[in-house]
């Protein structure tokens, strides 16, 4: 008995882990664009979503995921480049206000645009046949495709660590974010390192969409959902950090996957039945916007302020 | 100047008495675009496949449907609804899949005297209590799908089930139509968050709880997002899967695929029942839209071709409406799911069947009927309902 507490623990602790990394995939690119250039970009969850589909179409057509989601990829990262030299660049200097509403007209032509390509209903994006079983280790199952999402999520976080803290580019994306006329002023070109920051986040959201697609319906709207958690993740972890996007994944995955595993038995054991399974539920589903309110209480920058 | 608004004014009013004598309309309002979207779209494409058999006419004469999109809000709904009835004065309404819009939508429509023939959504309390004379329902009551999966695990002799459903109305009601017929334990209920994404949490306790059946109700992409994790987690090999219709049809199918295969279902309609107007209705689907009907699509269907009859029946004197009632109560029409009859509630009296996804002939994914599991079923609420 003990034994099985301590596997369900372990195998939820992994879960966790896995929907964290997910979430820093978006949340990676979204909190660089926002805290290195200053503009909020709502259409970030479209990227996702278009990203998924490109995926998904290219997957098909080529009858290997792996083909697809590079394919994909590099399809968003195309479509990323396109919408930053058109769109993007008009909107850094605005404020806040006319960014928000340009980004949400691109989320509306976003969703139009996927249903008439694409149709109303979910498309299918299924794993590699050879991982789309569980596999066992430490004794319990595991399904083998979100230990790939996890290896996915690591590797990205180390590329993304040495790139921002060990790179040339990273020291002058870092250097432009808080300096932008000094940086230019030493002859670095800002414009073209936002254009390949932007398109970087693109390719992030389309390897999210991508990963995630054999795990979640590939649908119209996908982005809006996620986007909502992503956009708590950086607010947690500090707008404009990627070390702070990183943790705030990590803590909005567990707290969500281990309130909605235990929350429920622990009211269970507290309270009268009929109330623990009003409450439980109930208080799952609201446990990180809670932990938002707390940490914005105590820390109103983020955890990890990137400009301290 | 104002005698030319005066002649205008006259004009039109002339034009709209007119209308009323020879052409039919429909007002069609239904959840077109957002993560709802396929649902609705199936209903329409439905519903104009009829109108096309139908040479663009009901009960002979010519119609007209007037097509919107609610994008799933109750408030939009209303005012589309207002619109229709109000400026457009049509006919008949349709179209609505979600019982929270259909509720907010029902009271204006009943108040200005027009039939709604819903083509989806199946609200409790309009086959209870607020049944009303004006509005129909030829598709099923909510609860009729659940009960039909409650009454086949039983059946099927399982004794141990874990249901999964998302925490709202919606998801309560599907619970206690399944355990309305199901009688063994009810190891968990597990309320999920309406939306959710991922089911990683809910999977390892379900593996632990080790039930012999599941049963779950999480309506569009919360059902995908489950299905695909599921399978992934390796649990379909010692648990059986049961979903509502709805969970389990050709929209869904077609974003799972081959995982879904030997999943147990409930429906009143299978693309595979063999009558002759079904048959014709998949064939000319398909032929249309190249791709195979879902039953929200033959609710459309349906939904046309039982305005048409009531039409005709009353010889296209609509302003008549306690004939136009009883035309409708009559149900002249050959409905793909074959014979039914309308309850007192006038919600339907009908069968459900059994089905399991696999291969067809062509090697495609899809459902296949499997057998009857209710036979001339009617809902839990009729006794309610004193209908005027």
């Amino acid at each position: 008995m003990q034994d099985e507490v301590t596997q369900l623990f372990l195998e939820q602790a992994l879960n966790g882990l896995q929907f964290g990394l997910m979430l820093f995939l978006l949340a990676a690119g979204l909190t660089l664009v926002f805290g290195i250039m200053d503009c909020i970009n709502l259409a970030h969850g479209s990227l996702y979503m278009v990203g998924a589909y490109l995926v998904a179409a290219a997957a098909q057509a080529a009858d290997s995921f792996w083909i697809g989601l590079g394919a994909g990829v590099a399809g968003a990262a195309v479509l990323g480049l396109l919408l930053e030299l058109s769109l993007f660049r008009q909107l850094y200097k605005r404020d806040h206000l006319s960014q928000v509403l340009a980004t949400f007209a691109l989320i509306l032509i976003a969703n139009e645009a996927v249903r008439i390509v694409w149709g109303a209903q979910p498309v299918m994006l299924n794993p590699p046949d050879a991982l789309s079983g569980p596999v066992e280790i430490a004794g319990f199952f595991y399904p083998a495709y979100r230990l790939v999402i996890i290896a996915f999520g690591l590797a990205v976080a180390g590329l993304l660590y040495l790139l921002v803290a060990k790179s040339r580019i990273g020291m002058w994306v870092r250097a432009g974010a808080s300096n932008r006329e000094m940086t230019e002023a030493l002859g670095i070109n800002v414009q073209g390192l936002f254009t390949a920051v932007f398109v970087f986040g693109a390719a992030l959201c389309a390897l999210a969409g991508g990963l995630l697609g054999p795990l979640l319906a590939v649908q119209v709207g996908m982005g809006e959902s996620v986007l909502i958690l992503a956009f708590v993740v950086i607010i947690i972890g500090g707008i404009g950090s990627i070390r702070g996007a990183l943790v705030g994944s990590l803590i909005v995955g567990s707290v969500d996957t281990l309130g909605r595993a235990l929350l429920p038995t622990l009211l269970r054991a507290t309270l009268p039945a009929d109330a623990a399974s009003t409450l439980g539920p109930a208080l799952a589903s609201i446990l990180i916007y809670l932990l938002m309110a707390g940490i914005l209480f105590f820390k109103p920058q983020g955890l990890f302020p990137a400009r301290a | 100047m104002s005698l030319r608004l005066t002649a205008l004014a006259a004009a039109l009013m002339l034009a709209g008495s007119v209308h009323a004598a020879d052409k039919i309309k429909v007002g069609f309002v239904s959840t077109l675009s957002g993560p709802g979207a396929g649902l609705g779209v199936d209903i329409r494409d439905g519903f104009n496949l009829a109108m096309k058999r139908l040479n663009g006419k009901l009960g002979d004469l010519p119609a007209e449907v007037l097509i919107a999109d609610d994008q799933q809000s109750p408030d939009i709904a209303k005012q589309t609804a207002d619109k229709f009835l109000k400026k457009d004065k049509v006919d008949f309404m349709t179209g609505i899949v979600f019982s929270n819009i259909m509720l907010a939508v029902g009271p204006t429509v009943f108040e200005n005297k027009t039939f709604y023939i819903s083509a989806n959504a199946g609200p409790s309390q309009y086959a209870g209590e607020q049944c009303n004379p004006y509005f129909f329902n030829v598709a099923w009551q909510n609860d009729n799908l659940h009960e039909a999966v409650g009454k086949i695990v039983q059946d099927k002799g399982f004794k141990n089930v874990v249901i999964v459903t998302p925490n709202y109305p919606g998801g309560k009601d599907a619970v206690s139509g399944f355990k309305r017929y199901y009688k063994g334990v009810v190891a968990e209920e597990v309320y999920t968050k309406l939306g959710q994404l991922d089911y990683a949490a809910e999977l390892a306790q379900i593996r632990n709880l080790k039930p012999d059946a599941l049963f779950f109700f999480l309506p569009g992409g919360m059902g995908i997002n489950f299905v695909k994790q599921f399978v992934s987690a390796g649990l379909s090999r010692d648990t059986q899967l049961f979903a509502p219709g709805f969970s389990a049809d050709e929209d869904v199918i077609k974003a799972v695929g081959a995982p879904m295969m030997g999943m147990f279902n409930s429906s009143h309609w299978a693309h595979d029942m063999e009558n002759a107007e079904n048959k014709r209705f998949v064939a000319d689907f398909e032929k249309e839209y190249k791709r195979l009907p879902s039953l929200y699509a033959s609710q459309g269907y349906d939904a046309a071709l039982m305005m048409d009859a009531a039409v005709r029946d009353v010889k296209g004197n609509v302003d008549d409406k306690k004939a136009l009632q009883k035309a409708l109560e009559a149900k002249r029409f050959k409905s793909v799911r074959g014979d039914f009859k309308f309850n007192s509630n006038h919600y339907p009296v009908q069968n459900y069947y059994l089905r399991a996804i696999g291969k067809d002939a062509q090697g495609r994914v899809t459902n296949k009927t499997m057998g009857t599991i209710f036979t001339n079923h009617a809902d839990a609420y009729v006794a309610q309902c004193k209908m005027k």
